[in-house]
This record gives C-alpha cells, structure tokens and sequence, in this order.
C-alpha cells in the first residue's frame, strides 16, 4: 500500500508499505527511518518556525514542531531514537521574481530549520536532495530506505 | 485585525471577490480577444476557498503540469498574484498569439509571449480591484514556472499557511475554441488585506 502525505500533513509507514508526498515545492519532505525495524515516518513541512505565527495549532506545517511531532509518532510505532536517520528532499525555490524576497526564499529557510532541528534532536541526516527550482514527488520506501525522487523533464533519483 | 484569517472572511468578501472575478475575467476576455484575434467568451467565474490538501485535486492532481506566472505587487497593497493554467492550455494561447512559429515546448520565445499573456490577463484582475477599491496597485514583470501543479501551488500555499490552512482562489473560464481554465489567486500582505477590505467598506472604524 502506499501512504498519502498532504501538504501540512504527516504519517507513519511500515514494510512492506511505502509513503509518498506529491508535488513537493518549497516545502520539504522529512523521512525519519528506523531500518532495524523498517519503520519510518514522513512530514511535509510548509514553513520554518511556529513560533513566529500566532495561528500555529497544526503542528505539521511548520520544520520546529513537524520534526518533533514526526518523532513523537515514529517512536509510537517502536523505533528507537539512537537508531533513527533522516533524509529530506524538497525546498525548491519555484520563483525568482524578486530575488530578496523572504517569501520566495522560503524554500531554503524550511531546509535550514529542518536541519537544525534534526541536530538539536541528535538525529543523523544522511542523504538529502534540496534547493534548485523545481517540483518534486518524492516516495519512501522502508524495506529498503531508498527515497526515491521524480521530477519533470529528469531522470528518477534515489537517494 | 489581528486575528484576521481565511476562515472568518465574511460572505461580503466573498461577494467582492466574485464581483472581482466577473469584472476581471471581463476584462481579461476583451483584452485577450484583441491579443488572439479570436472570439473569446467567458463563463461565470468561481471563487472557492479550499483546504490545502483540496487544491491538487481541483486542479486535477498535484503532479498536473501546469504553467504558472507569478508577479509581485507593489503601491498602496503589496503582494502576489498568481496566474495558472494547465501546460496544454499555455501552449494553445502561445500558439494562438504566435502561430506557427510556436513550439509544444516552453523554448524561450514561448516563455515570452505566455509571459505577455499572463500579463495581460493578471493585468486585468488588478485593474477590476483597483477600480473597486480605489487603490494604486502596480505589478512587477511576471516569473514562470512549468511544473507540477503541487510545486507551483506551494507558494501561495505557503504565503495563505501564514494566515491559517486554506487557500482563496478565483477560478474563471473563458473559452476560444477550447475550453480556457483559469486559476487566479490573490495574495495580499497581511496589512494590505485590511486596506482591501476597508477600501470596500466592509471593515469601518
């Protein structure tokens, strides 16, 4: 089966089962991954930091509370902390119009404040695909812990 | 207004919008017209407030290539606006405007003459909201970007994610010899909301 992640969304998937988030933009695509287990979980963060938005109850929207939540979830599942790996994929900046825009830059901050997230966390991220300017669906796999990344117009990445 | 978001828009504003919507498709059809040279009609125009995770679907699906021209907005309100359609539908109009010198691929002259098209059709929107509110409204040249739908709808996403979890889009079709859907989306700056909606009259104080 594979699992659905929507925009602000996240869930949790286990072997034999994959996880995938389509049309990734500026927004990333985190996989937190326990391979002794084959258990990971996906979040599909919009925006860096809940702390600087009044309106923040969802918590998977935001790299700060959607990495935590995301942990929360996979260590609900059985996975240990001191085995978990990251990878993340995504932070596109889709428009260049003005270039100083924080707004457009959104892309690399969401990128910036997943990784700090993981390492304030002590979580390893190993791989990663982020940044450039162009969309991307991205598919988890847990029986392996290949991310598999599909672009238009470029050739399948795994990562 | 601080706790302004999409959820507590009132019906009013709605009202506005597809006021908006009606007078900007107008618009944008008798200008696209003498650009194509063609007939052009249009259909009553939509305005839907969706869930993020609806978007895709209306849209037919988060990975629907799609053309999206974006452009920002400057004078009494700033902002963006964003102007998509689906990639086949760019085409038709670039082929329209062009003739037979277009390509099925976005080359670079392609580029520029979708470009000028969205131009005239954002051009249009901005001009039915500037004429309602009274406001000075200037856009920048427009940025395009051929991709999935989910990739390009993620800017405004995240722009309308600041404000709450839902987005306002303006849907309009117009029609030549194929059906033209158009997808417009507004997004103005948090204070430049509150101008909008007291340059209508619905906020007084």
């Amino acid at each position: 089966m594979e699992i659905k992640v929507g925009m602000a969304d996240m869930n949790v998937c286990v072997s034999p089962d994959s996880i995938i988030t389509l049309g990734l933009g500026s927004c990333v695509g985190v996989v937190l991954y326990d391979p002794s287990i084959k258990t990971c979980g996906m979040v599909h963060v919009m925006l860096p930091d809940s702390t600087a938005i009044s309106n923040n109850s969802n918590t998977a929207k935001f790299a700060d509370t959607g990495v935590e939540a995301l942990l929360k979830m996979v260590l609900a599942k059985g996975a240990k902390k001191e085995r978990l790996v990251a990878k993340i994929a995504g932070g596109a900046q889709m428009f260049s119009v003005n270039k100083d825009s924080p707004t457009l830059k959104v892309g690399e901050r969401n990128v910036q404040a997943v990784k700090a997230k993981l390492k304030e966390l002590g979580i390893k991220l190993i791989a990663e695909d982020t940044g450039e300017n162009f969309g991307r669906t991205v598919i988890f796999y847990p029986e392996t812990g290949e991310y598999l990344i599909r672009a238009i117009g470029k050739d399948p990445k795994t990562i | 207004m601080s706790e302004l978001s999409l959820e507590t828009i009132s019906t009013t504003y709605f009202d506005v919008l597809k006021e908006l919507g009606n007078i900007g498709a107008g618009n944008a059809t008798t200008a696209l017209a003498s650009l194509l040279q063609c007939k052009v009609d249009m259909k009553v125009p939509q305005v839907r407030v969706l869930d993020f995770k609806d978007v895709g679907t209306l849209l037919g699906g988060e990975e629907q290539e799609m053309a999206g021209a974006y452009l920002a907005v400057e004078g009494d309100i700033t902002g963006s606006i964003l102007f998509l359609v689906k990639k086949e539908i760019a085409i038709h109009l670039v082929k329209k405007l062009m003739g037979d010198m277009a390509s099925d691929e976005f080359g670079e002259m392609e580029v520029s003459a979708f470009k000028e098209i969205s131009n005239i059709i954002t051009g249009s929107y901005l001009n039915a909201l500037s004429t309602l509110t009274n406001l000075c409204i200037y856009p920048s040249i427009p940025d395009l970007a051929i991709d999935m739908a989910g990739a390009i709808l993620s800017v405004p996403a995240i722009e309308f994610g600041i404000m709450g979890d839902k987005i306002l889009l303006i849907q309009s079709q117009i029609s030549d010899d194929i059906d033209i859907d158009g997808f417009f989306i507004m997004i103005p700056d948090m204070e430049s909301y509150e101008k909008i909606l007291r340059a209508l009259g619905i906020i007084t104080d």
